[in-house]
């Protein structure tokens, strides 16, 4: 499938990326050579093929996971915002929502 | 290097101590990483007094060996994509830096209650995302067999410091063959447990279905005692199974004689390098001299495994990535005018080339009117490669293969050319699509002195097994040669 550097531009903005105009000559052929790639698979019938959604084998997938509701200690305030790049009064400070 | 079995004992019984070990691994990480850049992080002075907290409980307990911590003073090396307390985690990104988790991954946890030192992170293709570490934002790790070659990724660091002697195991992680495929161009071992195995707790998430947290190590034996301490069920992991861990120790030296290993010819026809094809024959005929009986099997959805891999790799790494957005952590864009674009200022700025292709293509496959026909198809496939394995393991106990289609390569040879580059992965990728566990061992040299790796896979839950098939294998087999930066 062909992919242009309009898709790409498009892509990136789902993606939450913003990419030069340089990266999207250059990831254009890139991603196009590799979806054409995976188009492969096409050649393989799997229309009576159940999908292997997650990882999980018989054995995980029967791992008792649920465990009592109760109140275990955690990270707190100090500590959660210790790395944060720009807080203030005990939050997280992000630039206006509304551009 | 020595073994874990040899520094236990010396440290128990007080021939040396666990601060002199540490400070010999200390000194040769940092004498060698000029040259191979293997270590992100070299924590002298945690290590060391770590190391004098494991003195002293040593002191207070019998000099027997047996009763001691299992890993009691034995220094390790990290991945810089699990978090260590104290410690850096950059994952090989500008968009983490010198980010400090503010707790321990839970094999960390495991790690230092069995007594082992942390010494440092090692480097790594960022996000995990590459097979020869030219992806990492701080420069490449050198494979210390010759550094003009790459050392294999995404466990790059982990794998060139365990070959060169720094320290006697390192902790990597596995989505594609990151543990394995380092190990084999680095000629060490390196292993891959079952999907639920090893708990990733406090792994930096890249593809949730398929990442798995491995050992390298210089000896199987080592391997052996460090997945003894790691693996098992974590409350903290759903993933993680419920499934008893064996003695794998006790399983090394069982007699191989009637295991059934299955070869694909057709695994090693096309894209294989002759020398490569040659030295994983001759492994064949040692393993047959060993008593192992060798039987055909066919994966016909091994072809396939790449295209797969990078459908399902991708759409899970666009997702995990997200949470990469300059606000709670990490590095963010100066003086954008409103959220969106920091978001994205932040993340074109902090994530290198490999990590914004696969971020991109993933969010391309997943996206409307495409799920279908790639992510869904990639699942199907992904079944049918399922199935391929339980059939071959009808027919015989681990399947064989080499575990890198060529040994180590230059820099720069692949890096313009991405599907080239994935192509490295093509006898890796079917384990982590399928959850069984892998093991790469060296099984030779190139004409250029490069480490060449063998793979054997096996059945959910047969770590014990691969781990004596590689055992009883290395003895027999070891490699002739050593490294030319070497501590």
């Amino acid at each position: 499938m062909p992919i242009s550097e309009a898709d790409i531009e498009k892509i990136a903005l789902l993606a939450h990326l913003e990419i030069t105009e340089e990266e999207r000559r250059v990831f254009a052929p890139q991603i196009a050579e590799i979806v054409t790639y995976v188009e492969q698979l096409n050649e393989i019938d799997t229309s009576a093929i159940e999908p292997a959604l997650g990882g999980l084998i018989v054995e995980g997938e029967g791992a008792e996971t649920s465990r009592p509701d109760e109140v275990q200690p955690s990270l707190g305030q100090a500590l959660a915002l210790d790395q944060a790049p720009d807080p203030a009064a005990g939050h997280f400070r992000v630039p206006k929502v509304l551009g | 290097m020595t073994s874990i079995a040899s520094l236990r004992e010396d440290i128990a019984s007080g021939e040396t101590t666990a601060r002199a070990t540490a400070s010999a691994a200390l000194d040769a990480a940092e004498k060698l990483n000029d040259a191979l850049n293997a270590f992100l992080q070299i924590d002298r002075e945690g290590a060391l007094k770590r190391a004098d907290e494991v003195d002293a409980k040593i002191k207070l307990q019998p000099k027997d060996t047996a009763s001691a911590m299992a890993l009691g003073g034995i220094p390790i090396a990290i991945k810089d994509n699990i978090c260590v307390r104290g410690m850096q985690t950059s994952c090989g990104s500008r968009i983490l830096g010198s980010y400090q988790p503010p707790y321990n991954a839970t094999v960390i946890e495991r790690l230092l209650e069995a007594g082992s030192i942390v010494i440092g992170k090692t480097n790594c293709d960022e996000f995990a995302m590459g097979s020869s570490n030219e992806n990492s934002a701080f420069g490449s790790v050198k494979n210390p067999w010759d550094t003009a070659r790459v050392p294999g990724g995404s466990s790059g660091g982990s794998a060139a410091a365990v070959a060169a002697g720094i320290v006697p195991v390192a902790l990597g992680s596995d989505t594609g063959g990151s543990v394995r495929q380092p190990a084999s161009l680095c000629g060490v071992i390196g292993i891959k447990p079952t999907y639920g195995r090893v708990s990733r707790y406090g792994l930096v998430a890249f593809g949730s279905s398929l990442d798995q947290i491995g050992v390298l190590a210089d000896q199987t034996a080592d391997a052996a005692a460090v997945l003894q301490v790691i693996a098992g069920r974590d409350v903290h992991d759903a993933t993680t199974a419920d499934v008893p861990v064996p003695d794998y120790a006790a399983s090394l030296n069982q007699d191989i004689a009637g295991v059934r290993l299955g070869v694909s010819r057709a695994l090693l026809g096309e894209g294989l390098n002759d020398e490569v094809r040659e030295a994983v024959e001759k492994a064949i005929a040692a393993y047959q001299e060993l008593g192992a009986e060798i039987v055909d099997v066919d994966l016909p959805h091994a072809k396939y495994a790449i295209a797969v891999y990078y459908i399902i790799a991708t759409a899970e790494a666009s997702s995990n990535l997200a949470r990469f957005d300059g606000v709670r952590y990490g590095f963010r864009a100066e003086d954008a005018p409103a959220l969106r674009d920091m978001y994205r200022r932040t993340r074109d700025e902090g994530f290198g080339p490999e990590v914004k292709r696969r971020v991109m293509l993933g969010t391309y496959v997943l996206s409307a009117g495409y799920y279908d026909a790639y992510y869904l198809k990639a699942q199907k496939v992904r079944a049918l490669m399922r199935q391929d394995f339980a059939r071959a393991f009808e027919k015989c106990d681990a399947v064989l293969t080499p575990t890198a289609p060529t040994p180590a390569f230059l820099f720069g040879e692949k890096v313009d050319d991405p599907l080239a580059m994935y192509l490295n992965d093509i006898y890796t990728v079917t384990a982590n699509l399928s959850g069984v566990p892998g093991i790469s061992v060296p099984c030779g040299l190139s004409s250029d002195s490069l480490p060449v790796g063998l793979q054997l896979l096996g059945p959910y839950w047969s770590e014990a097994r691969l781990l004596n098939l590689a055992h009883v294998y290395q003895k027999s087999h070891p490699l002739t040669g050593r490294p030319r930066v070497h501590a």
